[in-house]
């Protein structure tokens, strides 16, 4: 067992682990945090994408041992108890969840989109979405979804 | 159109509400059966045959059971004397009993995947390792991979059976096999290709032992967890009652998800066994080698139609590559290839032989459309042939068969087993078609077809469709007053990530005549209802909520008594308002004093006939003949399914069913070799679509002739939109290289097309 410390939805955590295990078993398995979904693990599919230092990643390829000092954000994080972010907000208006086990994968990657690049147009929007695998939608709604929630991060800081 | 089902109060039936279950869908708040844990918790792996054919001499697990963490190995040989097999859910029959799979193999494996032992171990990590450590000794045997093959009866899989074909279904009509003097034939072989629902959650279940009260408790049941229980009971010996099936939340289901599987029973077996709860999580490759397939059919038919473009016969074989056993509802694919043929339109005359055929490979069972989808292709494909060859538009060729609302009830052709009849209920079939049409603007786009434009060939596509809803035999739902004022909604259906709880909210909140807030909704798990039926053949919105209707009649007239009595007056001067109930003097109780009488209301809603929603589809595709890429640069899809409950959450069914469909018609094939090994195992080569592959996939969606079954007058949805894709995309491609290059197979990957265009020169 290893020991790693790092900050997880702004909270600093230290766990044990395995060299072997993944950052998406830790995150589901030792903290608790079972927003995060494994569909593939074998980083096809994008439903287990967290955010590492702000950046998407798959946690199924990732190594919880790797993430030593790193500030990682998942479902949870980018959550409220009160009610929906404008981009869940937008989801939900447009219908773009039907079993919902990949949204959380689609929410924090659309998130690292939008926050770098609050004008990304529908092709970008698309070909970053290209990564998820989602077999319920057909996508069309979400990517309905992700364009309007542009406006909510054109004028945020980064 | 529709008046509203209780007026004047509430209308939610009809509205695009936004859905309850996304609140906790997108905070990560939902609960899939992995999020579900236990003290003491032990995981299960599971050792699968390598080998296609063979008999199994033994399984050596010293060194397995040697390594630290190891809890428990499960085999054949644990189960005692006689190890329980899988009984068939839909279409049952005595004679094909020989052919259940056992819950794990005995002396022969049968496929590549089929379950050999099970590993219990402290994590699934140490429960993986011991796999390795496991030797299974298989004498292998020739494979039986395709449906030549197994007609042959060379190698049997069932040597005591002397036959690999399972069961010969007969879909038969007037005098199809008549002389027709004068009349056009068009006899083609096609085929469609092995693939299926491929849920982004895999399947998985916990299951713990209460050895105090003596009940087995399983997380992750889903789709039919009654019937579930039923075989479930009886494979272990126990009462019914001793047996809870708890739903969670459901990551994707699509007819896969939910039938009885070999861990389906391997797993509570083991929570038992071991004393200690268990947890089975499938993984990406298990989950495509070991759910069911389904779409491998081939056939060979014959389309007769006058000389003036009436069809006069639809005749022929076909042969479903079933994989190794007769499973839980493998029976449905096969039997609906033939059911479905003849489709939307009248044709007088059909016989057509449907062939379930034994092979080495995995089981198959339902997949979205069973057989539909499949025999869409087949006849959408023979209609375009017809159409050109007797020189009639194809559109018009349609126009000219399609059922008309006149004819209605329109009779199917009947097939044996079990020679139930079948009537097409209601509809304008040719208002949908025309609808497709414009919305595509077909006749605008017609003079691009065949051409070439920037280096790729355009071309059109139309196909037509009916899908079948409403499963009976019955659908059972209680509802209670709560003291808080709230009304519990319990029912037997079950969600498989289809927006059932909001549907079920509208339905329940207009029949209330209060607002959604005021409904709680309970579904699926066994504990809530005396029986259920669940969610299959579109079936949950029409039974589930008719039967909801039928409970709430009954506790409002209840509550009516109740408030009668309290006020003193005649219980059918109590008028119920949101939240009161009013007698004519002023007297009013609130729901949630009212709710202390312990008031509830319990309906069953029986049905034995099916509903019949319907529509067509347009596309326009732009073929690369340099590549065999196929952009689908519009597509439209429109159904008529009676009575729309939620149109934003329909669309989104048929939006997501048409890309599904897209995903089956060119990037989704499970390939095997000869020797019957999988080889698609991972997503990296088992494609499925994202979102840079279909960029214009457009729904209509209304309710304007409703069904016959039930108050709603809904029909079953959220199928249809798969149905018709496969023969839509080929007419399209085929139209856009002017006939020269004509698919008769798919799926149109870009390698196996460009292989075509270059045939054909």
């Amino acid at each position: 067992m290893r020991d790693v410390a790092f900050e997880v939805n702004g909270k600093a955590c230290r766990v044990a682990v395995e060299p072997r295990t993944t950052l998406a078993d830790c995150l589901r398995h030792d903290l608790g945090l079972t927003g995060t979904h494994v569909a593939c693990a074998h980083g096809v599919c994008g439903a287990c994408t967290v955010l590492v230092d702000g950046e998407a990643v798959r946690s199924c390829l990732t190594l919880a041992v790797q993430m030593e000092g790193a500030a990682v954000t998942t479902i949870e994080g980018l959550s409220s108890e009160d009610g929906l972010s404008p981009l869940q907000a937008a989801f939900r208006k447009h219908g773009a969840v039907q079993c919902g086990f990949c949204t959380p994968g689609i929410i924090t990657t659309m998130h690292a989109l939008l926050t770098t690049e609050p004008h990304a147009d529908e092709a970008r929007v698309r070909e970053v979405l290209s990564g998820n695998i989602c077999r319920c939608t057909g996508y069309m709604a979400m990517v309905a979804a992700v364009l309007e929630a542009r406006a909510a991060y054109q004028g945020a800081p980064a | 159109m529709n008046a509203p089902l209780r007026g004047p109060g509430n209308n939610f039936v009809g509205q695009s509400v936004e859905r309850l279950e996304d609140m906790r869908l997108l905070r990560g708040q939902g609960l899939f059966t992995d999020d579900v844990s236990r003290p003491g918790l032990v995981h299960a792996a599971i050792l699968r045959s390598t080998v296609a054919h063979g008999w199994l001499r033994g399984v050596d697990s010293a060194a397995a059971l040697a390594l630290p963490g190891v809890v428990a190995v499960i085999t054949a040989a644990t189960m005692g004397a006689k190890v329980p097999a899988i009984p068939m859910r839909l279409a049952p029959l005595d004679e094909l009993e020989p052919y259940w799979q056992p819950v794990i193999a005995a002396d022969k494996v049968r496929y590549v995947g089929e379950p050999i032992a099970v590993v219990l171990a402290e994590s699934a990590a140490i429960a993986e390792d011991a796999l390795e450590l496991l030797v299974a000794e298989i004498e292998a045997l020739p494979p039986v991979v395709d449906t030549a093959t197994a007609l042959a009866d060379g190698t049997l899989l069932f040597e005591a059976q002397g036959t690999n074909l399972a069961v010969l279904y007969t879909a038969q009509k007037g005098e199809a096999q008549a002389e027709f003097p004068g009349a056009y034939v068009r006899r083609e072989k096609m085929d469609t290709q092995r693939h299926t629902a491929t849920t982004m959650e895999t399947r998985g279940l916990l299951a713990e032992w209460d050895a105090t009260t003596e009940v087995l408790r399983i997380h992750g049941a889903s789709k039919v967890p009654f019937a579930s229980r039923g075989m479930l009971a009886k494979q272990m010996g126990l009462p019914e009652t001793s047996i809870e099936m708890i739903e969670v939340d459901v990551g994707g289901g699509f007819g896969m998800r939910g039938e009885f599987y070999p861990e389906d029973f391997l797993v509570p077996f083991a929570a038992k066994h071991c004393g200690r709860p268990v947890k089975w999580i499938e993984d990406r490759r298990e989950h495509l080698l070991a759910c069911n397939h389904a779409r491998e059919f081939d056939c060979d038919l014959e389309l007769v139609c006058s000389r003036e473009g009436d069809i006069l016969a639809l005749r022929g074989t076909v042969n479903g590559n079933m994989g190794a056993y007769m499973r839980a509802n493998v029976a449905v694919a096969p039997r609906n290839v033939g059911q479905f043929l003849s489709g939307p339109y009248a044709v007088p005359n059909v016989h057509v032989e449907v062939r379930a055929l034994l092979t080495n490979k995995t089981p198959t069972g339902t997949y979205r459309g069973p057989g539909r989808f499949e025999a869409d292709f087949f006849r959408e494909r023979l209609l375009d042939l017809a159409a050109d060859d007797l020189g009639i538009d194809r559109v018009a060729f349609r126009r000219r068969n399609l059922v008309k609302m006149a004819e209605m009830p329109y009779p199917l052709a009947t097939v044996t087993p079990p020679k139930k009849e079948e009537k097409l209920d209601s509809g304008d079939y040719v208002m949908t078609m025309d609808l497709a049409l414009a919305e595509l603007d077909w006749d605008a786009k017609l003079p691009l077809q065949g051409k070439l434009i920037d280096g790729r060939y355009h071309g059109l596509g139309v196909a037509c469709f009916i899908e079948g809803g409403a499963a009976g035999p019955r659908e059972r739902a209680r509802v209670e007053l709560v003291e808080d004022g709230t009304v519990a909604v319990y029912v037997g259906s079950t969600l498989v990530g289809q927006g059932l709880e909001t549907v079920m909210t509208q339905i329940a909140a207009d029949a209330m005549e209060c607002s959604m807030d005021t409904i709680r909704f309970f579904h699926g798990s066994t504990t809530y209802v005396s029986e259920g039926f669940g969610s299959f053949h579109s079936r949950s919105t029409v039974m589930g909520g008719s039967a909801i209707l039928l409970a709430i009649e009954e506790l409002r007239q209840r509550m009516r008594e109740a408030a009668a009595a309290r006020l003193g007056c005649k219980a059918e001067a109590v008028r119920l308002e949101e939240g009161r109930a009013v007698a004519p003097g002023g007297g009013a109780l609130s729901w949630a004093e009212l709710a202390t009488a312990g008031l509830s209301g319990d309906g069953v809603f029986h049905n034995h006939t099916h509903t019949y929603a319907y529509g067509a589809h347009a596309c326009h595709v732009a073929v690369d003949p340099r590549s065999g890429h196929v952009e689908v640069v519009d597509y439209v899809a429109v159904e008529d399914v009676g009575r729309m409950i939620n149109p934003l959450a329909l669309q989104g069914q048929i939006v997501g069913a048409v890309v599904q469909g897209l995903g089956g018609v060119f990037l989704e094939h499970l390939v095997y070799d000869a020797e019957g090994q999988l080889l698609t195992g991972s997503f990296a080569d088992y494609l499925l679509p994202t979102a840079t592959d279909y960029r214009s996939i457009r729904a209509v969606a209304m309710g304007v002739h409703t069904g016959a079954v039930g108050p709603l007058g809904a029909k079953g949805a959220g199928e249809g939109g798969i149905i018709p894709v496969g023969g839509c995309i080929a007419n399209a491609v085929a139209a856009a290289f002017s006939g020269k290059v004509q698919p008769m197979s798919l799926p149109l990957s870009p390698s196996r097309l460009w292989a075509m265009i270059e045939a054909a020169g």
